[in-house]
């Protein structure tokens, strides 16, 4: 059973607001006592789906959860945007694939950072991304 | 407009990256750094980014690029004090930051590239442009 412990959520619309986003879910992290490995790696896959969300939607919204399961901690984080969606999402997910200009390293790449990865995207409606980071995950 | 400052050191450049990198200031030192490079005819820059507690792939690719832009116009580029989190990050995100000089610290940083340049070079420094009239 996941237990959500607190809920937050910030609006990201432009590029500079992925800095105090970061910022905030580093004060998560250090509240549920996470490891500084564990705390950049989750705060670099943040950095990741907030800028995927910027170039491909214009922005959307993230919610910062603190979740619990069990004896463990975590943080969960939920991105969402209206944007034009992923239409092969299997694609999306291997390395070196991008429709933009980038290195392709960001979904795939960003699975690797995290405990739980979830990506849902309906065509012309938009995507939510969802990632969970144990604290001894 | 924030801007990342880069300080001349002889024949070498050194930025301290010392706030919380976004796309655009990266961009901007990226921008900024390559032209100084050519204005100062720099051999070597030194980016020190023990400050830095994130380092996504977009700001890794904007190290990278520096430093292979810095090597088409013959200068070698080194960051230093990377923290051992971004470390396991970087490479859990599948980005070796291959190409790139690295150094433990800033110290080392310059030895690496005094190194580079060969001792030959050291001996010319850029100062005796003006002594040029004064030898007795």
């Amino acid at each position: 059973m996941l237990v959500v412990l607190n809920k937050d959520s910030m609006e990201i619309i432009r590029e500079f607001d992925v800095v105090p986003f970061r910022n905030r879910v580093k004060e998560y992290c250090v509240k549920i006592g996470m490891g500084l490995v564990n705390q950049t790696k989750i705060i670099t896959a943040a950095s990741e789906l907030a800028r995927n969300m910027l170039k491909y939607a214009h922005g959307g919204t993230v919610k910062i959860e603190v979740v619990s399961k069990g004896r463990e901690n975590g943080i969960r984080l939920t991105f969402e945007d209206k944007g034009p969606g992923i239409s092969d999402i299997r694609q999306a997910m291997q390395d070196g694939f991008s429709t933009g200009k980038s290195l392709g390293l960001g979904l795939p790449g960003t699975k690797r950072l995290v405990s739980e990865f979830d990506i849902k995207s309906i065509i012309g409606e938009g995507t939510t991304v969802t990632i969970i980071k144990w604290k001894n995950g | 407009m924030e801007k990342i400052p880069i300080l001349r050191m002889g024949k070498f450049l050194l930025v301290t990256i010392q706030v919380d990198l976004y796309d655009r200031l990266a961009l901007n030192l990226e921008a900024d750094l390559v032209q100084m490079v050519k204005r100062t005819n720099a051999r070597g820059v030194l980016i020190d980014i023990s400050a830095v507690s994130i380092v996504d792939s977009f700001m890794g690719r904007i190290i990278g690029n520096i430093a292979s832009m810095s090597k088409i116009l013959d200068a070698q580029t080194v960051v230093v004090g990377m923290q051992p989190a971004v470390a396991i990050t970087l490479i859990e995100l599948g980005l070796p930051l291959k190409g790139v000089f690295t150094a433990l610290d800033v110290e080392r940083g310059m030895n690496l590239l005094k190194d580079k340049l060969g001792p030959d070079e050291e001996e010319m420094e850029p100062e005796d442009q003006d002594d040029a009239g004064s030898t007795e």
